[in-house]
């Protein structure tokens, strides 16, 4: 017998709650987020403002569609992100109706807005670079309307939170819509190779590697790691908040029961 | 200075998309930022009220 774990042992489930209950509660999460957040805006204002330089002054023009093409740097790592903001949503939603994990619905919660900011951002930048090189700025192929889509399940889930005041209650409504709304990840990234849509197919993220030249794609990947950090800050300070806000309505009771 | 403004024409789109993503990106940081700071002060307030049941 090796002698482990002396204070707990027993069933490996408690030994699961234990853990998950003991890394990430919510208490922990505030001590452990006052902490990396300096270090997380400051990586995120390096790497936009590293990314702003390379994407004027050092990027060249593209071959063919001269300079409207610096308008990818907003564009991509906002699309990026619009995903990445609802893979957030939906893996937490999952966790927070299987573990009732304390933290899982306050980070769905906390995701969905940046997330749709970035959805919102991806078609704005979308349409502005659609107008040049397409000739207008909105069409309805499969790529645009299914992340117009996207910024619509955004706005229902936070509609979902926003109506039901029960935070419990309303988290576990709007996790089923989250994960249920999750069939629309795919049918976006596949939509430009199921469909003959106006917009490009992947160029970045591609089996046979990248068609971008490396010229342009290293500009972009700074540009989209400072937009992670970014999006990772605001995060944690919208579950800060989120946090503070259950602990407010918990003291309002107490205090109303006397 | 004026050609790089200009972009090869495209300004008006290019700067357009990098100004609004600029404006939405602060605004949805101030807007979180404000949130925390006013969740803080509630709390604040609440546990000044009831200072038992102070600890987290």
């Amino acid at each position: 017998m090796v002698p482990c774990c002396p204070a707990r042992g027993g069933l490996h489930q408690t030994d699961m709650a234990w853990s998950i209950h003991t890394y990430a509660n919510p208490t922990r999460f505030m001590n452990f987020s006052a902490i990396v957040l300096p270090y997380v805006w400051a990586l995120a204002g390096a790497g936009i403002g590293i990314g702003l330089y390379l994407s004027f002054f050092v990027a060249p023009p593209d071959y063919q569609q001269g300079d409207s093409v610096r308008i990818m740097f907003v564009h991509v790592p906002s699309a990026w992100l619009s995903q990445f903001g609802y893979g957030i949503m939906v893996a937490s939603s999952i966790v927070a109706l299987i573990f009732r994990h304390p933290l899982a619905d306050v980070a769905a919660k906390s995701a969905a807005p940046i997330g749709a900011v970035f959805t919102f951002l991806a078609l704005v930048a979308g349409g502005l670079w659609g107008k040049p090189m397409w000739g207008t700025y909105w069409v309805w192929d499969a790529r645009t309307t299914s992340t117009l889509v996207l910024l619509f399940i955004y706005l229902g889930y936070m509609a979902l939170w926003a109506t039901i005041e029960d935070p419990n209650r309303a988290a576990r409504v709007a996790a089923v819509l989250a994960i249920v709304g999750a069939v629309n990840l795919p049918i976006i990234r596949f939509s430009v190779d199921w469909w003959n849509t106006l917009h490009q197919p992947a160029s970045v993220f591609r089996l046979d590697g990248p068609t971008i030249h490396s010229s342009l794609l290293w500009p972009l990947f700074v540009v989209a790691l400072g937009f992670t950090f970014f999006f990772l800050g605001v995060f944690m300070v919208r579950m800060r908040a989120e946090i503070l806000r259950r602990k407010v309505r918990t003291l309002q009771m107490q205090q109303a029961a006397g | 200075m004026d050609e790089f403004l200009n972009m090869g024409g495209y300004g008006p789109y290019i700067w357009s998309s990098f100004l609004i993503a600029a404006i939405v990106m602060t605004g949805l940081a101030l807007q979180s930022w404000f949130d925390l700071r006013k969740q803080k002060r509630l709390v604040a307030e609440l546990e000044a009220r009831s200072p038992k049941k102070a600890r987290p």
